[in-house]
């Protein structure tokens, strides 16, 4: 089963002057299971939007959309707002942790957002923290917290509730070269280890190598 | 809800302007509150001690006591009506008082009643000459066994005990026979006085709705009232308690306002933070309770804090000296009003944060 099947999707924002704007036209793209496939393009391609779409954030305007098998086409708001909770994680272009809680707490918000296991998720948020090297640093809050750790706290909180599809947005934007292509490693082995599927977002060309395939963006495009 | 809890635990300096206000206006708010409970208790105490179904003054008289005289055949009439079971008359003059041990011009202001039938927590009248003084008129130096002097003529009366809650008109009461009464009345104020008889009021036990039985069987001769009624026909008290609603109601408002501003900044601050927690699957709803618990917990604590202040302040203030009666139940209700005012000034965000896109976590326009 692939972890995201797009066919000829389309996304049309209306203007406030009544004209529509085209942000994506007929994009079809595949995932495959454990693949990561970087989507680049420059700023205003519409690879923010494609993201939003496959991550059940954006409704779509036109076409299919099937994550892991599950057709969100149809989808209306609190279907979506328990896809998310569900099915996708997401690790945001400035990292964006809730500032008050500590590492492990903010991986934990994510079951209380939504299925409240309770001791479950306290049990697999210690795991993910271990095997991201953050067992020591789980009391920690962001703010005493590095860039890399703040990362890594991230993609923990993207893999808390077991997604079928990351979604990284950005993931280096606000990171130095070396610091980046850490960040990328890092990014890859856990998501190979866990078997997960991957999109990152970037307009970077270089971390294109740490992805299994590139996917370019122009204008709402899509070309392999 | 937790996340809302331990942004307060967490982050408490980001709420402390919001609480300190919030703790000014309850002050405020109950300060209000006890002073206007304290002014009613002490305009109304006579009245509502008054162990009767009816209360019943002459019809001119607007329910004020010096207006009002119900000759015998008055008393006869009310007598003799069906389910009427005890009349007893009533009558005050308002005279200063002179407290030996005071100032010559340091007058403890009364109210003193003459009366047949004993109001709650009154005895039997007292022997003529003699009189039970409400409590408050400690204050001014009366004493059990204190013979004080009475008005002009200095007619002289000895306290023989205290009695509580009693006042009238914000003068303490003093309860003494009809003899006293009558004779203080002649002696003080000339002009009043009253043939034998002759009442100002008078508190009837029966039937209930008696009032207005009265009332038709005196053939309007009267101007009967319940216990309650009366007390709010005192002359002057729903004034006084209108004025202090209007004043406690524009609080309740500013409450209202400066909760749905601070909380409406808040929301403003937080719209980023909100848009990723939608993007993790939170509901707009989830996020609005967090608030609305924050809203309540603040309130809770600056009403708490507020609440023990007013108690402190009503220890520190010399008693008698401003009519502050502070109870649970003032404290309780507007501590009340303002978690209605905190939910209801909280509901301004609402409209935002079910407005906030989940999109807005990762932009949807690159």
């Amino acid at each position: 089963m692939n972890a995201l099947e797009l066919s000829d999707v389309r996304k049309i924002y209306t203007m406030g002057d009544g004209s529509d704007v085209v942000a994506l036209d007929h994009a079809t793209l595949t995932v495959a299971d454990d693949e990561i496939v970087a989507l680049v393009g420059p700023s205003g391609s519409g690879k923010t939007t494609l993201c939003s779409i496959a991550g059940g954030i954006l409704s779509a305007t036109e076409g299919r959309i099937v994550v892991g098998g599950e057709d969100i086409s149809d989808y209306g708001d609190k279907q979506l707002t328990k896809f998310r909770q569900e099915a996708v994680g997401f690790v945001f272009q400035s990292v964006n942790l809730v500032p008050f809680l500590n590492a492990k707490e903010n991986l934990t918000v994510v079951d209380e957002l939504g299925k409240r296991t309770g001791k479950a998720a306290q049990q697999r948020a210690d795991q993910l923290l271990e095997e991201l090297g953050l067992a020591d640093r789980k009391k920690n809050l962001p703010g005493q917290l590095s860039g890399g750790q703040r990362q890594r706290v991230a993609i923990g909180r993207a893999l808390m509730n077991d997604p079928k599809l990351v979604l990284f947005d950005e993931p280096t934007s606000a990171l130095d070269t070396e610091l980046g292509e850490q960040v990328m490693e890092l990014i890859r082995t856990e998501m190979k280890q866990r078997g997960i599927s991957a999109i990152v977002v970037t307009h970077d060309e270089r971390i294109t190598q740490f992805c299994d395939r590139s996917v370019n963006i122009i204008d709402g495009h899509l070309a392999a | 809800m937790n996340l809302a809890l331990k942004e307060l635990r967490r982050r408490p300096g980001r709420f402390a302007t919001a609480t300190l206000i919030i703790t000014l206006i309850a002050i405020l708010l109950m300060f209000l509150g006890s002073l206007l409970d304290g002014l009613i208790r002490s305009s109304t105490g006579a009245i509502r001690a008054q162990d009767v179904d009816a209360i019943v003054y002459s019809s001119t008289a607007q329910a004020s006591f010096p207006r009002s005289r119900l000759d015998v055949d008055v008393r006869m009439q009310v007598e003799s009506l069906d389910g009427v079971t005890e009349v007893g008359g009533i009558g005050l003059v308002q005279l200063g008082a002179r407290v030996p041990g005071n100032g010559p011009r340091d007058l403890a202001n009364v109210a003193l009643f003459g009366y047949e039938i004993a109001p709650k927590g009154v005895p039997e009248p007292p022997a003529d000459g003699q009189a039970y003084a409400d409590e408050v008129l400690e204050v001014d130096g009366v004493e059990e066994g204190m013979t004080i002097l009475l008005g002009p003529a200095r007619t002289p009366v000895e306290v023989i005990g205290f009695v509580s809650d009693t006042s009238f008109n914000g003068q303490g009461g003093l309860w003494t026979s009809e003899a006293t009464w009558r004779s203080t009345l002649s002696e003080n104020r000339p002009d009043a006085q009253l043939a034998d008889g002759v009442w100002q009021a008078l508190v009837v036990r029966g039937d209930a709705e008696l009032a207005e039985r009265i009332d038709a069987a005196t053939d309007g001769a009267t101007d009967s009232y319940t216990v309650a009624d009366a007390v709010n026909a005192i002359p002057g008290v729903e004034e006084q308690q209108g004025t202090f609603n209007q004043i406690i109601g524009v609080t309740i408002a500013v409450a209202l306002v400066v909760i749905g501003l601070f909380f409406a900044l808040l929301t403003v601050e937080r719209l980023s933070l909100y848009g990723v927690l939608k993007a993790l699957g939170a509901k707009s709803l989830t996020i609005f309770g967090g608030l609305l618990v924050q809203a309540v917990v603040v309130t809770l604590i600056a009403s708490t804090v507020a609440g023990i202040l007013v108690i402190l302040l009503d220890v520190v203030i010399p008693p008698g000296s401003i009519p502050i009666y502070v109870s649970a139940g003032s404290i309780l209700s507007s501590a009340a009003l303002l978690l209605l005012a905190a939910a209801v000034g909280c509901s301004f965000s609402l409209r935002r944060v079910l407005s906030v896109d989940p999109a807005s976590a990762i932009g949807t326009t690159s």
